[in-house]
């Protein structure tokens, strides 16, 4: 039996609402496929389940908010039956008598109507206490559709916990770059005067493969910090920051970023930021970005210093690209440029090692025919 | 086309990208991409519905001369 659990959707996300199922029982799921569809505070996600299988049981409805972690539905293993999973069931409802429940949290479960079978605890085996209830009772919804801004003050509650985390457990160095963009431009110019208005190329492409580009060659740039322990990333999936009209901030993947064409990484950014504002993302985009980057020039700011998406360890940032007074063999002309700037963790990375990764960058940028 | 009927083609595929524009809000002769904060990925795939809709191309070195509604609408009037 395979039990399906709410996945975390990254650091910012400790609870869900189930939207919808896109399974029933008696289905068969492949890996990757859609099987249900989950509200965080900052968008409805896809949920993709990792394993195969036979749907056998759906034991949360829709509607109902849940913490991460929750079992959502169960799932027969190839060559299980319904039969042995049904007898196995049987004998565990004995388990499931046995739970420990204290008389406290029983009594302030069913004071507000809360199913002390979806409560989490966290006491001695497993026992669910007061505070699992209370907590549980918290994050229950409230009657009724939430406002706008209900959902805006959440999604400002998410950002505000996983940023405090940030800052508060990640040693964050910053360095930054003055990187000349007269070369890039020319070549994009001339790229896109060949291509219809569908098929233009955009200067965050460049900047997103150079970053990538780099990455590959900074391992200690890019991956997860997990429990005191480091993990670099063999794959380079790129969290794109992209703002919300309604206000807000979220940064899923766009997977292997290394290893695409420039067509591809424009191609994957246009279908993300029209499924961002559509509100139609995967869970796999969600979780599994590998660092970030995030580029607010064109809201006119020169350079950004940003703040590390936590378990990643590294965040990128452009900067507005203008003319700049440049100095070019010793002669004063104008140039064109932005600034890069790197937030990285001190646990993982020195400033130097840093200062080599955004050089490592700007070079990149130098020449865009490569990338 | 009619400015007007070209007003109403510009602000719907607007709101494709925008939905919370306001029309009235608009002010005709004043940059555009700053009164409704289209960053160059809004404002490609505002480029792109206007193409869609209206079967016109709109090159990238014409961008500059569009900055405004004003702008906007005298280009696609003459290109149409």
């Amino acid at each position: 039996m395979i039990e399906f659990k709410l996945p975390s959707l990254g650091s910012d996300m400790d609870e869900g609402k189930l939207l919808q199922w896109r399974i029933k029982p008696g289905d068969s799921v492949k890996r990757g496929q859609v099987v249900a569809v989950v509200d965080t505070s900052k968008a409805a996600v896809d949920i993709e389940s990792w394993q195969e299988g036979t749907v056998f049981e759906l034991l949360i409805q829709p509607g109902t908010t849940v913490p991460v972690g929750t079992v959502l539905a169960t799932l027969l293993e190839a060559g299980e039956s319904a039969e042995s999973a049904s007898q196995r069931i049987a004998q565990a409802p004995a388990a499931a008598a046995r739970r420990r429940v204290s008389p406290a949290a029983r009594k302030y479960a069913g004071d507000r109507g809360i199913d002390i079978n979806t409560v989490i605890g966290t006491g001695a085996e497993g026992a669910v206490t007061l505070q699992d209830v209370e907590h549980a009772a918290k994050a229950a919804p409230v009657p009724g559709q939430p406002s706008a801004a209900d959902k805006q003050q959440a999604m400002r509650n998410a950002i505000a916990a996983a940023m405090s985390r940030s800052k508060r457990e990640i040693p964050h160095y910053y360095l930054s770059e003055t990187v000349p963009m007269r070369n890039a431009q020319a070549w994009l110019t001339t790229a896109n005067a060949q291509r219809s208005v569908t098929e233009r190329l955009l200067m965050a492409v460049l900047q997103l493969k150079s970053v990538a580009l780099a990455l590959k060659k900074f391992p200690d740039m890019n991956g997860f910090f997990h429990a005191g322990i480091y993990q670099p990333s063999a794959a380079v999936h790129i969290g794109v920051a992209i703002s919300l009209r309604q206000g807000g901030l979220i940064a899923p993947a766009i997977h292997d970023v290394a290893d695409k064409s420039l067509e591809q990484l424009m191609h994957d950014l246009s279908d993300l930021v029209r499924r961002v504002r559509a509100g139609s993302l995967r869970s796999s985009e969600m979780s599994d970005p590998t660092a970030t980057v995030t580029n607010l020039g064109e809201q006119g700011v020169e350079a950004v210093y940003g703040v590390i998406y936590p378990p990643q360890v590294a965040l990128v940032a452009f900067g507005r690209i203008t003319d700049r007074p440049w100095v070019n063999d010793g002669a004063l002309c104008v140039m064109s440029a932005t600034t890069a700037s790197l937030a990285a963790d001190h646990r993982v990375s020195d400033g130097h090692h840093g200062a080599l990764f955004l050089a490592e960058v700007r070079e990149r940028l130098q020449r865009p025919a490569e990338l | 086309m009619k400015r007007q009927q070209l007003m109403a083609n510009v602000m719907a595929t607007l709101r494709s990208v925008a939905p919370e524009v306001n029309e009235n809000e608009l002010v005709a002769d004043q940059p555009l991409r700053d009164q409704v904060d289209l960053d160059s990925m809004d404002w490609l795939n505002f480029l792109i519905g206007l193409h869609e809709k209206l079967k016109i191309e709109i090159p990238e070195p014409d961008y500059a001369r569009l900055r405004t509604l004003d702008d906007l609408l005298d280009y696609l009037g003459k290109k149409i």
